[in-house]
């Protein structure tokens, strides 16, 4: 009986469909991530070398500009669920740190860019473009999504499958930000 | 407003910048590659830790269907584990 109850309490953020998609993303990042570890082994001064010329405090600042995005829209779920009036502001929130995270890039690869470095200076920067670009095109998705969501969340009629696109949204959004938590720990951080 | 944000979910946030701002400066700071490296393996731990808070508390799979908490646990133990085999491959002998 108990069982039965602790099964019931269970609850899946979203739709299905979300999940496998999350899933098959992580996926494709787990092999992202291993293959430029197995790269990294055969040369290690060169990577050593190539990542002493990434501006940490950029990678630093676009981690807790990611990070408090997840906070404004794991709010904004909590607030939805009970009923409250905060969620387009909350959301609004979350886009504002996401817009900062794509407008900290642009500098970023932009400097790059001007110092002569893209993606065929050496292997470290084939990663790195291809990674932090491949992670960008996710975040203007998360972006369009959010704001799609928002739009939503100021409808005066209620809208009966908003909190469940809202969780499989959200859940897209805390995707990009792990994934990112990730790629700063393996770009800007390793040694 | 600030209400809003009177809650665990602002604690685990609190929690992640905490880690991140520690785990920031560890693996430059060590003089010797011995050390460098074991600040460069606790920076990814911390790293998945964070990640697997992200997973737990933000996208609230501490309450999903034990499938999908499993997958998603064990996607972070075996990247993170894959990822410190390799890095410990590749040191100097």
């Amino acid at each position: 009986m108990e069982a039965v109850s602790q099964r019931k309490a269970r609850h899946l953020p979203g739709e299905e469909g979300v999940w496998v998609f999350i899933l098959g993303d992580m996926m494709v990042f787990a092999l992202f991530f291993l293959t430029f570890v197995y790269y990294r082994v055969d040369n290690i001064p060169l990577y050593s070398e190539a990542q002493e010329l990434l501006n940490r405090k950029l990678g630093l600042l676009n981690t807790m500009l990611l990070l408090t995005s997840s906070l404004f829209v794991a709010q904004a779920v909590r607030v939805a669920r009970t009923g409250g009036r905060q969620t387009p502001m909350l959301l609004g929130g979350a886009i504002v740190c996401g817009l900062g995270f794509v407008v900290v890039k642009i500098v970023e690869w932009g400097d790059k860019i001007s110092h002569g470095i893209t993606l065929n200076t050496n292997e470290f920067f084939i990663f790195y473009f291809m990674f932090t670009g491949i992670h960008l095109a996710h975040v203007l998705i998360g972006l369009s999504v959010l704001t799609w969501l928002l739009v939503r969340s100021r409808r005066q009629q209620p809208d009966p499958g908003f909190l469940n696109t809202l969780e499989g949204g959200g859940a897209f959004w805390h995707l990009v930000d792990l994934l990112w938590v990730v790629l700063f720990a393996l770009l800007y951080l390793m040694k | 407003m600030a209400l809003i944000f009177r809650n665990r979910i602002t604690l685990i946030w609190l929690l992640l910048v905490c880690a991140t701002l520690v785990s920031f400066d560890s693996a430059h700071i060590g003089r010797g590659a011995s050390l460098q490296s074991i600040a460069t393996c606790a920076v990814m731990i911390v790293a998945f830790l964070k990640v697997r808070f992200i997973g737990l508390e933000f996208m609230e799979l501490r309450h999903a269907p034990v499938p999908l908490r499993f997958a998603f646990e064990g996607w972070v133990l075996l990247v993170c584990a894959a990822i410190l085999t390799l890095y410990w491959m590749g040191l100097p002998r």
